[in-house]
């Protein structure tokens, strides 16, 4: 029985009901497909064709501040919906489709560390997860198997695992950072990038068509619309596009009984469903949650402990660039290449705990690297334009530092009073400030890999710590554990407050590591949909 | 040009804006390069100006406000003076203005072959990569464990 009446059509019920179909999603449909259970997935976004990504056209470059620009409030698609983040120094990206933003994302897949899960215990921070890597190990192979996985065994600054394919080649770039770093004494190697590197599980090998991000046109690139969710419908797995959930009603007992929704044509629905998971990311998720307050769950849905929200981790990620006396290889490859883990662990001489990644990225293409100098302040108008441009194209190394930020009760995610999208549904407001232990991290890291390319030969030297790269990352806003006064999920993704909802994606995290978060966010998606495998006799016990 | 592209702003703005272009990016004699303010460049300007319209077209207010009325007729100096001074101005309408005509510029044929660039779309032919030096990877192969054994925490 739903909590309230209305004349709304009423869809068959389903087993198992899937909100996004993005990383998480597409990796739990897949999973949880073997028990012949109906599922269906819901997803706000369309299908997007190959041949339509930015690649495809001359004005590739361009697209990107336009309807393929990672801001949803820039790109404002009728799947988008705005999010108010004036009060965050770091922008909401994501990109509302099928697959979610694994279309937009650089492929970069590193795993979390071990340390990553056990933060408390070994550097007195934020809480311990209530799983560790060696928990995840085996999910981690699995979804390195299902994604395909280019990377070279033997890295020292990871337990031993052996990626599917072989690295992506380090080409000029990669090879001019490797003297650098060999030169400093510190610790790189070729990162993991979920791109073919040779075909895979059907799909092409990579071409170097040199911008991962907006979408592969050749489909070499593991956005999950094209691994897993094919795997996932051939197994029987409903997935309907353009539908957008408005809120997850709840019946007499307190479970959740299905959820309201928009149809492609408008129409406003109301699915059914025995189990629903929210894999909406760390932003959609806390605010359908938040949306779904009702007389039983006044505070918004399994919100008793007044965490769903909080807590939100979105790595702040500031940019350094240099520039070298010879062309490099920048848009024609893919654009990361290595990881340094030199500074990952925590030493508290640095003055500040947890670490970062040094991201190793190759250079950008004519119009990007026009448009970023110019922001910059490098890229002169007037006589002096063209001299100047022929100093900068194809000639930057730029090195990403992806900080851990840790969990802070007041970086949150609220519904936004005004702010509304195009259904009338409450829109996501973002409070976010970066800490101390941040901001000194930060530094730490824009130092060091200033270092690296003054090692490298690199000139004109710059980072913005205003404007940062907004990775995406979006962290930590329901956080897992095992007392329910201290998190919205338990151990395996289910919601402390009502026992047949679960939550599988990036809102689940603990804390954020330093790492690009895709890998562990699927890995984390299937260990979930294994438990719930594991447990269907007494799954809401 | 093509008719009707211009039609993304009335005339004089239109006008304004091609004027400001050619001072932003002059063509170049010693690189064999177009300004932005070439009929082509410019009207694929004017065609692409999309969600940064409304910023261009108080960008080009501001010049005004500096210029008078006239921009587009002014002596060169004069022109170029009022062109700085908006362009040194900070905020998201000048690098809006900027990103307009860049985005624009970039793409053309005739300035990717005078960088050396073929100019075709990524896909299909994608580019070639070469292997690299990875030779140097050897350096970092007989590193101890990096990673922190959790087991042994707090031992």
């Amino acid at each position: 029985m739903n909590d309230t009446a209305s004349p709304r059509p009423t869809d068959d019920m389903v087993d198992v009901l899937i909100i996004g179909s993005g990383a998480s999603g597409a990796a739990v449909a897949w999973s949880l497909a073997d028990t012949r259970m109906r599922i269906l997935c819901l997803e706000q976004g369309d299908w997007v064709k190959p041949t339509d990504y930015p690649t495809n056209g001359r004005d590739w470059e361009a697209r990107r501040f336009g309807d393929a620009d990672i801001l949803p409030n820039r790109r404002g698609l009728k799947a988008d919906y705005p999010v108010n983040d004036d009060n965050s120094i770091m922008k909401v990206a994501n990109y509302n489709a099928v697959g979610g933003a694994t279309v937009h994302y650089t492929a970069h897949f590193p795993r979390m560390h071990p340390s990553d899960f056990k933060v408390k215990t070994l550097d007195g921070v934020a809480d311990d997860w209530p799983l560790d890597y060696w928990t995840l190990e085996p999910y981690f192979a699995e979804n390195d198997r299902m994604m395909g996985v280019a990377g070279l065994a033997g890295d020292p600054s990871y337990p031993p695992h052996t990626p599917t394919m072989p690295p992506v080649p380090l080409g000029r770039t990669g090879t001019r950072y490797a003297q650098a770093t060999n030169k400093l004494g510190w610790h790189w190697w070729p990162s993991e990038i979920a791109i073919n590197t040779v075909e895979y599980d059907g799909r092409a090998a990579c071409i170097n068509l040199g911008n991962c991000t907006p979408g592969c046109a050749q489909g070499a690139k593991a956005s999950v619309d094209i691994t897993y969710w094919p795997a996932a419908i051939r197994a029987g797995v409903e997935l309907r596009a353009n539908c957008r959930v408005r809120e997850i009603l709840t019946n007499e007992h307190g479970m959740a009984s299905g959820v309201v929704y928009y149809d492609p044509t408008g129409v406003e629905r109301f699915q059914p469903a025995e189990v629903v998971i929210l894999a909406a990311n760390g932003v959609g998720t806390p605010r359908l949650l938040l949306n779904s307050a009702s007389g039983r769950f006044p505070k918004g849905l399994a919100n008793a402990s007044d965490l769903v929200g909080r807590n939100l981790m979105l790595h702040p990620w500031p940019m350094v660039s240099g520039y070298c006396d010879e062309e490099m290889d920048g848009d024609r490859a893919p654009q990361t290449v290595m990881w340094g883990k030199e500074f990952y662990e925590t030493d508290r001489s640095r003055g500040f705990v947890r670490g970062y990644t040094l991201q190793y990225s190759r250079g950008t293409g004519p119009v990007n690297e026009a448009v970023s100098s110019m922001v910059a302040g490098r890229l002169p108008w007037g006589k002096d334009h063209h001299r100047v441009y022929r100093t900068l194209y194809h000639r930057r190394l730029q090195i990403g530092i992806a900080c851990e930020d840790l969990p802070e009760a007041h970086n949150r995610v609220t519904l936004d009073p005004v702010l509304k999208d195009s259904h009338g549904i409450p829109a996501p407001k973002i409070d976010y400030t970066l800490s101390d232990n941040t901001k000194a991290m930060m530094e730490h890291g824009i130092a060091r890999a200033t270092q690296i390319l003054e090692a490298a030969g690199a000139k004109n030297i710059s980072c913005s710590r205003s404007v940062l790269n907004y990775p995406g990352h979006l962290l930590g806003t329901a956080r897992m554990g095992l007392d329910p006064e201290r998190s919205v999920v338990n151990e395996w993704g289910r919601c402390h407050d009502v026992r047949n909802l679960f939550i599988v994606d990036g809102s689940i995290w603990v804390t954020s590591g330093g790492v690009n978060p895709t890998s562990t966010i699927q890995a984390l998606a299937l260990y979930i949909a294994d438990q719930m495998k594991q447990r269907l006799a007494n799954l809401f016990d | 040009m093509p008719e009707g592209l211009e039609q993304g702003l009335p005339p004089r703005e239109s006008d304004d804006l091609r004027r400001l272009a050619g001072i932003m990016v002059p063509a170049s004699i010693e690189y064999r390069l177009p300004g932005a303010d070439d009929p082509a460049i410019f009207a694929d300007i004017v065609a692409s100006l999309g969600r940064d319209r409304a910023a261009v077209l108080q960008a080009l207010a501001e010049l005004r406000q500096i210029a008078g009325e006239g921009f587009a007729a002014m002596q060169d100096a004069a022109a170029e003076a009022a062109a700085m001074t908006l362009l040194g101005r900070q905020g998201p309408v000048v690098v809006a203005l900027g990103r307009a005509v860049l985005q624009c510029y970039y793409r053309d044929p005739r300035v990717h072959r005078a960088l050396g660039r073929e100019p075709r779309p990524p896909f299909p032919l994608g580019h070639k990569l070469e292997q690299g030096d990875w030779s140097l990877l050897e350096a970092q192969k007989g590193r101890a464990r990096m990673w922190r054994d959790v087991d042994n925490a707090g031992v």
